[in-house]
């Protein structure tokens, strides 16, 4: 924003959640924007510059939808707080456009109704006229604005139709051609909204034709995917193919990525003398930064999913079909995508509860999230399943090894419904939320428009990766290193180091859940992110990173009982930096990542001690 | 808008989260007052209520039940005027409709 005057121009995207409004921002500004959160609150904003045809330099603030200015969710507060100029660290709007889904007018009529009493000059940007006309409705713009006493533009975000009358309309009120009055906003009450409506309804009769049945192919399509069977069976048919996509499409990617920085950690050992300076960039800095970025593409490729799905319609639904089944443990049935997220990565899943307006159901879906399994579980799991499970067929044809992570990918849902539950009992005392949820009619999504929120959602991962994520690392790494080993050391060094202090002084609370001193101080470089702790065994073995005869060393090493104990512990382990710096991030407190690492711990513990002492009945 | 059915009689207003698929007819009646007492206390029902309103619950919508979920039919999409919403039967237990009178060749008007 450097290079526009901090007086220019601002004006505010306002409108219904599903109107378009974050593709008419995408065609107004392009890619001249920033992501912001708002100072205290986890809500997002975008803005963008640009200049008007007349030369004038302006600022673009795309507020998050709504249906209101009552602010009932933080999304809500924070346009309420932006349209009256309340909000600290945003100055005043000078402008309001309105954006309302033409083929849905009455609610966006509503809001311009009551955005209107703000006192703030208006305008009503009619965003997807052509799928208006087509499905036969006419509205007559010259009528509408004149009895909504505001200029009326129709736009088509998608093909870029109505941007010059738009930036005209825009340039026309930034030259004073139509100026504010005086504000009487308040709080609408029940009876006012009524009361809007009833106005809403004569200004739809005297200015739209609405042909009757005008949506048929959404009617249509909803017969399938919201049919009590046809819809599951869709969704898992949808579930499936983002999965295959997620873990295949992006498995080249990754390896890149992971080569990538093994190369640059080489280069680094092989160019720098050795010292702690080396050992700080090579094994802290870049072996922990590239252990959480080896994720990207993944994370790339479910947001590429989710936000073409949310631009198409189709979120919706599935929170729709998802809702009783997830709904009785108290979550939302939008709780549903972000925990699907979650078994990629736990930290795009925690990012993407964002949807979910109540704070309560939010907050239930951040702390369980990790319970879903992980990709980065997957090395410990497969590590220990190879070097304990054998490899057999019971019943003919189901792999034992194929048994036992399906039961700890179980594990997991299982006990994230029971902790959902258990917090819905404990901690709101059983208070449960409304579920009302506009289902959008199906439209066509635009590629630019998910590719630029695609490279945003990177953009904000790699911040958190840049920021958050690397102080922890390089935290970790120097429990991991510091002391170095002593002259004449028999150990491998991260033995002496904190890490392998620390992992000897929890062994006496280690040992009766079967753990020995090597896993105890692995468990420390693991907090950096789960798989690190294969690597961390390697060392502590000294394999050196000759990670593939570790499965037959723990093979000789541990007992059935440890290793099952282990499996066990990581259903739960909240071994994960980033997830718990993501949620500090996301709830804006340390209680929340605080509760989160001590309950999962707890049950790792509990899970880890059952399975131990179970197992040592058996063998 | 308009009430083109005057001439027969009326049916007797039942709970929308009562009523089952393929259910068509108005609102008359929203929040406060309507529906079982168990909707917990005042804040929790004034809530309700103006977030109903707020997505176009408002009485002499017309209403279409279009489809129910797998587990008890619940929650159910309906079509509010132009718009369709998704609602658990226990916030639509919030909103009285009337359905539309049947006429003598026994098909519904819409």
């Amino acid at each position: 924003m450097s290079s526009w005057p901090s007086d220019a121009f601002r004006f505010a995207l306002v409108g219904n959640p599903n109107c378009g409004k974050t593709a008419l921002f995408n065609m107004l500004t392009g890619k001249r924007q920033k992501v912001a959160n708002y100072p205290g609150v986890t809500v997002e904003s975008k803005r963008g510059r640009l200049i008007t045809p007349s030369g004038r330099k302006m600022v673009a603030i795309d507020l998050p939808g709504t249906y209101s200015l009552r602010g009932r969710s933080p999304d809500e507060a924070v346009t309420r707080n932006a349209i009256l100029g309340k909000l600290a660290d945003e100055s005043p709007m000078d402008l309001i456009i309105c954006i309302a889904d033409a083929t849905n007018l009455r609610l966006s009529l509503r809001l311009v109704l009551e955005l209107k009493l703000t006192g703030m000059p208006v305008i009503l940007a009619l965003n997807m006229v052509d799928i208006a006309t087509k499905r036969g409705i006419e509205i007559d713009m010259n009528r509408l604005s004149e009895r909504l006493g505001i200029p009326v533009i129709p736009t088509i975000a998608v093909d870029k139709g109505g941007t010059a009358e738009l930036l005209a309309a825009i340039d026309n009120a930034a030259a004073g051609g139509h100026l504010s009055s005086t504000p009487t906003w308040h709080e609408q009450s029940a009876d006012e909204v009524r009361a809007t409506h009833l106005l809403v309804n004569q200004m739809i009769e005297d200015c739209v034709t609405i042909p009757a049945g005008n949506d048929v192919w959404t009617r249509r399509i909803d017969n399938v995917l919201l049919h009590p069977v046809w819809g599951l069976l869709v969704l898992l048919l949808v579930l499936f193919l983002i999965f295959q996509a997620v873990f295949s499409w992006s498995a080249p990617a990754m390896n890149v990525i992971k080569d990538g920085f093994d190369l640059a950690g080489d280069y680094v050992k092989s160019n720098f003398p050795e010292g702690m300076l080396s050992s700080l960039i090579a094994d802290g800095i870049i072996a922990g930064v590239g252990s959480v970025i080896v994720f990207l593409p993944q994370i790339l490729v479910l947001f590429f999913f989710i936000i073409l799905l949310e631009d198409f319609g189709y979120m919706a639904r599935a929170a729709f079909l998802m809702d009783r089944i997830i709904g009785g443990v108290g979550l939302h049935g939008r709780s549903f995508f972000p925990l699907l997220s979650s078994f990629a990565c736990a930290i795009p899943g925690i990012m993407a509860t964002r949807v979910i307006d109540n704070r309560r159901q939010r907050l239930a879906t951040i702390m369980i999230a990790p319970l879903m399994t992980c990709s980065a579980r997957i090395p410990v799991y497969t590590l220990i399943i190879a070097a304990f499970v054998p490899n057999t067929h019971v019943f003919g044809f189901v792999n034992l090894q194929g048994i036992v992570m399906f039961g700890l990918y179980a594990a997991g849902i299982i006990s994230a419904f029971l902790v959902a539950w258990a917090f819905r009992l404990f901690v709101w005392s059983g208070k449960s939320e409304p579920f009302i949820m506009e289902l959008p009619s199906y439209k066509r999504p635009s590629l630019r428009s998910v590719g630029i929120n695609v490279l945003q959602r990177a953009f904000v991962f790699l911040q958190r990766a840049g920021t958050t994520i690397l102080s922890m690392m390089i935290l970790i790494w120097f429990l991991a290193t510091v002391p170095g080993a002593p002259e004449g050391a028999t150990e491998p060094a991260i033995h002496y180091s904190f890490a392998g202090m620390i992992g000897h002084a929890l062994l006496p609370l280690l040992a009766p859940i079967g753990f020995n001193w090597q896993i105890a101080v692995a468990l420390i470089p693991g907090m950096a992110a789960r798989e690190v702790a294969v690597g961390a065994l390697a060392t502590v073995y000294a394999l050196g990173n000759d990670e593939a005869s570790l499965g037959s060393t723990i093979a000789t090493h541990w007992s059935l009982g440890t290793a099952l104990a282990l499996l066990a512990w990581y259903v739960f382990a909240p071994q994960c930096a980033s997830t718990l710096s993501v949620v500090r991030r996301e709830t804006n407190s340390w209680q929340w990542p605080l509760a989160m690492f001590i309950y999962l711990t707890a049950l790792a513990y509990l899970a880890a001690w059952i399975v131990f002492h179970t197992t040592l009945l058996f063998t | 808008m308009v009430d083109t059915h005057s001439t027969s009689v009326l049916p007797v207003p039942v709970l929308l989260g009562k009523a089952g698929k393929g259910f068509r007819g108005t609102i008359v009646a929203v929040g406060a007052g309507v529906g079982p007492s168990d909707l917990e206390d005042a804040e929790y029902s004034d809530e309700l209520e103006r977030r109903l309103l707020e997505i176009g619950f408002v009485e002499g919508a017309e209403i279409e039940i279009l489809h129910e979920g797998l587990i008890g039919g619940d929650p159910i999409a309906i079509r509010v005027d132009d718009m369709n919403v998704a609602l658990r039967r226990r916030e639509a237990n919030a909103i009285l409709v009337r359905a539309y009178p049947v006429r003598p060749s026994g098909k519904a008007q819409g």
